[in-house]
């Protein structure tokens, strides 16, 4: 494996109650670049993402992280390999019971020895670096969701982590957030020099910051390319998604009989 | 036409998912000790749920075991009076209280206020991915979130049932001395000679201590195994509380079968 890829994922199986949801993916995340992985609801993102992070295991393939094989290390190789990642989860998942600034110093506590005045520091630097130093006393249920979602960023990045995994990080967001959130996300990523993998379906905010992105449909990887070729991209999956058209290869409609078959069989149901 | 061997699928599918769910608990319960260490170690995590569990139920623990003990009490020298030995309402009173009142009373309480508690709150931090931000932080959830609060029930459950007892004997002398005018001295040398401290008094705190382990465990496992959706929380909370009864009430039977014989 060439040392510039941080993310090696080879013919990725997982399937969930014999319903497969990962069909054979292929992946390769260069160290240093931001890139996303976009698709439907439903298309297995999350779970590509968690199998990346070591907690699911997939049913086949394999996904190596630096020189470590993810699948097949024991919790406490995961637990070692994971001081060296950050999440932000779609919601933030910031603990209820802690305010801003004990959230962000989680992990610093649970994972470091160092004292009061220096964690006070790395939190207040991390916390300014989202531009929150003056609500770290406020707990989770007093932030905006733009917010919280800034505080998450400050703790899934407090370790100064080599890999940052973004899980739909601009559900729910205005705008103004959702723009500040995503220049967040590549400034970070700059400044630490990490690695960033996104799963998102808001095209147009990836398209500005990310270095590649994977379409994903099905379980399978059918697209690829850089926001440029992914503007310019002729597939039909790609153009559906870029430009929100109801028709195209993506189903809008859950699968169901013909409306005829239904109606008239009202007896059957009752 | 309807498989006439459904219902017995239905009920071979249930037992079987009852079995698992046990199966589950005890490794689960396996887990807890394993990274129990880590409780104590950072011993913080723990004092914080003594408080939680232990602390913030006091009140409703002394204020119930106050009118218990008023209402033995009554009842007591009710029935006392027609053999003409009030003076035994001490001994009745103190008995009744330590060895299945404090324990099994205290427990009922414990599981409704603390141990839906734990339930709620270890269901809603799954639902909303806290246990699953944890894990991603490399922090184990079993040894921070589950460890702490499972012995923070274990250790206040005891205590909370040696002051439920407490307050129901200070309850059955208000009655019995102060209001009614059982003598005073006979209501407390009687007491203090029929009450065996390590028959009486200590196999009541083994109950206490044997309910405080099966309340923390069912509230703790409820909770981590919970449906991560609001209506999956609620259904785990009333789990919590029903089965948490249903085991009080079982093992008192169990314990009391081999505790109390009719030999003393």
């Amino acid at each position: 494996m060439s040392s510039d890829i941080l993310v090696d994922i080879e013919d990725l199986h997982f399937n969930y109650d014999g319903r497969p949801v990962l069909q054979g993916i292929n992946m390769k995340i260069p160290r240093g670049k931001v890139v996303a992985i976009m698709g439907g609801s439903g298309c297995g993102k999350t779970t590509l993402l968690r199998c990346i992070g070591g907690q699911l295991r997939p049913t086949g393939g394999r996904v190596r992280l630096e020189k470590h094989q993810v699948c097949e290390m024991s919790e406490s190789e995961l637990y070692r390999l994971r001081r060296k990642m950050g999440m932000l989860f779609q919601f933030g998942a910031l603990f209820t019971d802690m305010n801003v600034f004990e959230n962000v110093a989680f992990p610093i506590r649970e994972h470091t020895d160092l004292g009061d005045e220096m964690i006070r520091d790395l939190v207040l630097m991390k916390l300014e670096a989202v531009g929150l130093r003056g609500a770290h006393r406020l707990m989770p249920a007093e932030l905006s969701g733009g917010m919280a979602r800034r505080v998450a960023l400050a703790r899934a990045v407090a370790l100064d982590p080599m890999l940052v995994m973004y899980d739909e990080p601009f559900t729910g967001l205005d705008p103004i957030a959702l723009g500040v959130i995503g220049q967040l996300i590549r400034k970070q990523n700059d400044a630490l020099g990490a690695t960033s993998i996104m799963v998102t379906h808001d095209i147009h905010e990836s398209l500005l910051i990310v270095d590649y992105i994977y379409f994903m449909n099905g379980g399978r990887v059918v697209a690829e390319g850089t926001p440029d070729e992914i503007r310019a991209s002729k597939d039909p999956l790609v153009h559906q998604f870029v430009y929100a058209e109801a028709d195209g290869p993506v189903r809008f409609d859950y699968p169901a009989p013909p409306p005829a078959v239904e109606f008239l069989n009202r007896g059957a149901h009752a | 036409m309807p498989d006439p061997l459904s219902p017995f699928r239905k009920l071979g599918h249930a037992t079987v998912e009852r079995i698992w769910r046990l199966g589950f608990a005890a490794r689960f319960l396996f887990a807890i000790l394993m990274h129990s260490g880590s409780s104590f170690r950072r011993l913080h995590l723990t004092l914080r749920e003594i408080y939680f569990s232990g602390v913030l139920s006091l009140l409703i623990i002394l204020v119930s075991g106050l009118f218990v003990g008023l209402v033995l009490g009554l009842q007591g020298y009710e029935t006392l009076q027609r053999y003409g030995s009030t003076e035994a309402l001490g001994i009745l009173v103190a008995l009744s209280l330590t060895r299945e009142l404090g324990p099994v009373v205290a427990g009922l309480l414990f599981a409704s206020r603390a141990g839906s508690s734990v339930t709620a709150e270890i269901g809603l931090m799954k639902a909303t991915e806290q246990l699953k931000a944890m894990d991603m932080m490399a922090v184990n959830p079993i040894a921070r979130v589950v460890a702490p609060r499972f012995w923070g029930g274990v250790i206040s459950m005891p205590l909370l049932a040696a002051m439920f007892s407490a307050m129901g004997v200070l309850g059955g002398w208000l009655i019995g001395v102060v209001f009614i005018g059982v003598d005073d001295g006979a209501f407390w040398s009687q007491m203090q000679a029929g009450v065996d401290f390590r028959y009486d008094i200590w196999n009541g705190i083994i109950k206490s201590i044997v309910f405080g382990f099966a309340v923390s465990l069912i509230a703790v496992f409820e909770g981590f195994d919970s449906v991560p959706t609001a209506e999956g929380v609620s259904r785990a909370i009333t789990r919590t509380v029903v089965t948490s009864a249903m085991a009080i009430l079982a093992l008192d039977f169990i314990l009391t079968s081999f505790m109390f014989r009719g030999t003393s």
